[in-house]
């Protein structure tokens, strides 16, 4: 179901907005409409649905309208003409103090610039929206310490913001974010103003709460690195409009047009590459001659589906789900014998040109094995590592996790 | 041909004429009000020895600032009571508590409309400008002719000398706030007064104290043109040295106006570079 549907919005501004989305219907472009009146197109005939529990990731680069969206949708930004369609309830339309309402319960905004208050403590900053509620201080404090124990900020309640790093300040938005347990997370560039090594942390953490959270999540960037690893789906927009929506995959794969296809081709050096130019290595791998809850631990430990396994001198000898471990453990099987799969794994050769195992790879939930020619496992790789290949500025594509 | 000569003058004397008249009944109210004011502030004052109320300063100067204001304090009271001009230190106290409090109360609610409302700012700003920069002789007159000789005239000229940086540092440090944090507040969902008490106040907090610094300042340097219209206290030890010749009495008086400008300058610059380094 549809959490959240855009529906024809426009956002012209200027002298005379209304007379801007005329010119725009009448089929005039953003800079003939800045020169001829002076107004500024903010976004034209915006349209998209964000389902329930979705990643949903919006990207563009300055001036593409992707901020202006996001502020639509939470009426920071009143849209000249459209609707914006909250569970059924039409925001567009609202009175002040209902849409009061849905910004304080329903939807939470985390900001680029993290939006702190310097004069308030870290649990101050978590309880500004429940206080503005005007929840009693006990249950707020409670909710608060909640929300900066799932960002991982126990012990700084009674820091200021600029004691802070920045990807500690942006953990506090979060939490502050959280604290008012929306059904909807509006994120605008919240990672942008961190450095890389940082930025791609809080990715992590992101991914990792939104499985625990099962939010429904909208998130502006204006880099495609971010949008592919976050994104259960992608709009691309430029010059205020929507160019394509689809998966990261489906993106990469078919580029709706010149513009969206210069974003991926930039970055597709796949015809380069090798498998060893990619492959990481493998997290873990499992002994074949070991107790199966040996190798189901590993599978908790870092959250995968399949483990491969391996017997003396790292040969390769197959996958085994954690399914099956779960039921050898139960049956009390002494070893992975029996219930390893020889073929549930796809071996290629270090020197294979990675173009042609994409499809494979992005389609299954077993990593591809890279292995030499008396069967030893080299590395894997896996969705990400295809991905991170597209990416400009990734060097060669060595994975680093 | 000669230009006309446009009667400026003539019409504002009108108008104060008129004015003295017509409004004299609010002008009694307004009277005895801040009469009421300065004498009770001067009451409180008095009510206690020199040492307790020194004390008390040299307390809240240690919390404040620390040991060297709480000291420095301490000594200058004395010093002052040694002068044997306590007594008027205590009028003149008086006189800038009231006209500081009265200075605040329309001033940063003023200041507060005029950064929310444009065209508020828009009419402020040059009577704001009127205010600081029309010599203080010239309002003193009409003061005497509305509210009579002594404390009530200086109180009223003292405001309308040090309000204007009051409204207007409120105003710049609601301005000041970051757009983001408005962005933030109207986010979660702020009414417009959780806004302005949770948000827009506490931002502009530095920048409002610094106001009330400039008040106090400004106040006290008129206590001495004050005087000149019955104004009690350290002013008028001052201009009783310099009609009668007597350096060493207006010397005595000026440094006892120096002793308490320093003291209170101090004590509402120490908050406000402690809150600046907060943010």
């Amino acid at each position: 179901m549809s959490k959240l549907v855009v529906r024809n919005l426009y956002k012209v501004f200027g002298f005379n907005p209304k007379l801007g989305v005329r010119l725009i219907k009448e089929g005039k472009g953003k800079d003939e409409i800045l020169k001829e009146t002076g107004m500024t197109v903010g976004m034209s005939d915006v349209n998209f649905e964000v389902h329930e529990g979705e990643t949903f990731v919006i990207m563009g680069l300055s001036g593409s309208g992707k901020s202006t969206v996001i502020r639509c949708l939470n009426r920071l930004i009143k849209p000249t003409a459209g609707q914006v369609i909250l569970d059924g309830q039409e925001l567009t339309s609202m009175k002040k103090r209902q849409l009061i309402g849905v910004r304080r319960t329903a939807m939470s905004m985390v900001f680029q610039n993290f939006a702190l208050l310097p004069n308030r403590t870290v649990l101050a900053n978590t309880e500004y929206g429940l206080e503005v509620q005007k929840i009693s201080p006990a249950k707020r404090k409670a909710k608060a310490l909640e929300a900066l124990a799932l960002v991982g900020l126990e012990g700084y309640e009674d820091s200021y913001p600029d004691q802070l790093s920045g990807g500690m300040k942006q953990r506090v938005g979060l939490a502050r974010a959280l604290a008012n347990d929306p059904e909807v997370l509006l994120m605008d560039e919240a990672f942008s103003a961190l450095d890389p090594l940082i930025r791609s942390d809080m990715q992590d953490e992101l991914i990792d709460l939104q499985h625990k959270m099962k939010k429904t999540i909208i998130f502006i960037t204006h880099d495609l690195d971010e949008a592919i690893k976050l994104g259960d789906r992608i709009m691309l927009m430029k010059d205020g409009k929507v160019i394509q929506i689809g998966k990261p995959e489906e993106i990469l794969a078919n580029p709706a047009d010149e513009y969206v296809e210069r974003f991926v081709q930039s970055v597709d050096r796949s015809g380069l590459l090798t498998a060893a130019d990619i492959m990481s290595k493998p997290w873990t791998t499992a002994n074949i001659n070991k107790n199966p809850l040996v190798a189901l631990s590993e599978c908790k430990k870092y959250g995968l589906e399949n483990i491969l396994v391996t017997k003396e001198g790292r040969i390769l000898c197959g996958a085994v789900s954690a399914s099956a471990l779960q039921q050898a453990v139960h049956e009390g099987k002494p070893t992975l014998h029996g219930i390893t799969k020889e073929d549930e794994v796809e071996r290629i050769a270090p020197d294979t040109n990675i173009k042609q195992i994409i499809e494979s790879t992005l389609q299954s939930s077993v990593p591809v094995a890279v292995v030499d020619d008396t069967g030893k496992l080299m590395g894997v790789i896996i969705k990400s590592s295809i991905l991170r290949t597209m990416i400009p500025g990734r060097g060669n594509g060595h994975d680093d996790t | 041909m000669t230009i006309p000569r446009l009667p400026v003058g003539d019409v504002f004397a009108e108008i104060v004429d008129y004015l003295r008249v017509t409004w004299n009944g609010l002008f009694a109210v307004i009277r005895n009000t801040i009469e009421f004011l300065v004498s009770w502030t001067e009451r409180g004052i008095s009510f206690m020895p020199f040492w307790v109320f020194a004390i008390i300063i040299a307390l809240i100067a240690y919390k404040r600032s620390g040991k060297g204001l709480a000291i420095f304090s301490l000594l200058g009271i004395l010093f002052i009571q040694t002068l044997d001009l306590w007594a008027a230190t205590q009028s003149t106290l008086a006189l800038i508590v009231t006209a500081t409090a009265i200075a605040l109360a329309f001033g940063v609610p003023l200041g507060i409309l005029s950064a929310k409302i444009k065209p508020v700012n828009t009419v402020l700003r040059p009577i704001l400008d009127l205010m600081q920069t029309m010599p203080a002789f010239v309002y003193l007159i009409p003061a005497v002719l509305f509210f009579r000789i002594g404390a009530v005239p200086a109180v009223i000229s003292t405001i309308i000398f040090s309000m204007p940086p009051v409204i207007r540092l409120t105003d710049l440090g609601i301005r000041q706030v970051p757009a983001e944090l408005i962005e933030a507040g109207e986010a979660f969902g702020s009414l417009w007064h959780q806004m302005l008490f949770k948000i827009q106040l506490p931002l502009a907090m530095p920048t409002i104290m610094a106001g009330i610094n400039q008040c106090i300042m400004l106040s006290l340097s008129m206590v001495v043109i004050a005087s000149m219209i019955g104004a009690g206290g350290l002013g008028s030890v001052v201009l009783t040295g310099v009609q009668g010749l007597r350096v060493g009495m207006a010397f005595e008086g000026g440094l006892a106006v120096v002793v308490i400008a320093i003291i209170l300058d101090r004590l509402t610059q120490g908050k406000t570079s402690k809150n600046a380094s907060k943010i």
